[in-house]
């Protein structure tokens, strides 16, 4: 099965912040068939593995990171009927409460959008290439993946 | 067959190296066989590849088991684990 040729799907990779309100008008522009709408965004937290956390920089794979966003969100309107979706992930340097990652999920019914923006985020988390580094008061440190994010992507094979 | 590897993050700053092009010899003939030979360099690339900790590979982008075969003029890319989100 293929995605519906109306699919808006998206993908944005930049250093600079995003607003929510701005993407959330622009994904369901005039689209009247669509009944809802998921949002999830990710921010930086100030506390990780009990260190303070000052900063965090985002390093990525120019090229293979759209293509791999891209092909998360293809795979999730071909699974769910959706009107569209959107990936906007930042990359650079950000600071706690700053926001790093968002994603849109629009559908007729909610189960498909918060199922698809679920599915997107776990594939994202292990997928896509993206490397964090944390700025410590001790200095500087790469954040180790998970196995529990590799668990949550498993779960949709 | 000569192919383009890059590394990124840890492993990028671990080498001091972003990308370099290989000319391969006749025997490394999959992305398993690519790691063994800069294993062999010694130092950081050893400990690096001496089992003790994941890798994952991309071939033109996208991501490839060990045994996949190298395609002549490939972009290679040898990373850690992802984490963004």
């Amino acid at each position: 099965m293929t995605a519906h040729m109306s699919t808006r799907l998206s993908v944005t990779v930049q250093p600079e912040d995003f607003d929510l309100g701005r993407e959330y008008a622009a994904l369901v522009a005039d689209d009247r068939s669509i009944g809802a709408i998921v949002a999830f965004v990710g921010t930086v937290r100030d506390l990780n593995l009990a260190d303070d956390v000052v900063a965090l920089e985002l390093e990525h794979y120019p090229g293979m990171t759209e293509k791999s966003l891209n092909n998360i969100l293809n795979a999730a309107a071909e699974r769910w009927s959706l009107q569209g979706a959107r990936i906007v992930h930042r990359i650079g340097k950000m600071y706690p409460g700053d926001q790093i990652v968002m994603v849109l999920t629009a559908s007729a019914h909610r189960g498909d959008a918060y199922e698809a923006n679920n599915f997107i985020m776990d594939y994202l988390k292990t997928e896509a290439p993206f490397w964090k580094k944390e700025w410590t008061p001790e200095g500087p440190r790469w954040i180790e993946a998970r196995d529990s994010d590799d668990k949550a992507a498993a779960r949709w094979k | 067959m000569k192919i383009k590897v890059l590394y990124f993050a840890q492993l990028r700053e671990k080498f001091g190296l972003s990308e370099e092009d290989i000319q391969l010899p006749e025997t490394v003939r999959t992305a398993r066989e690519l790691i063994v030979l800069l294993s062999i360099r010694g130092g950081v690339w050893s400990e690096t590849f001496d089992g003790s900790q994941a890798f994952r590979i991309a071939m033109n982008q996208e991501m490839i088991p060990l045994d996949t075969p190298l395609i002549d003029g490939a972009e290679l890319a040898i990373f850690r684990p992802v984490t963004g989100g």
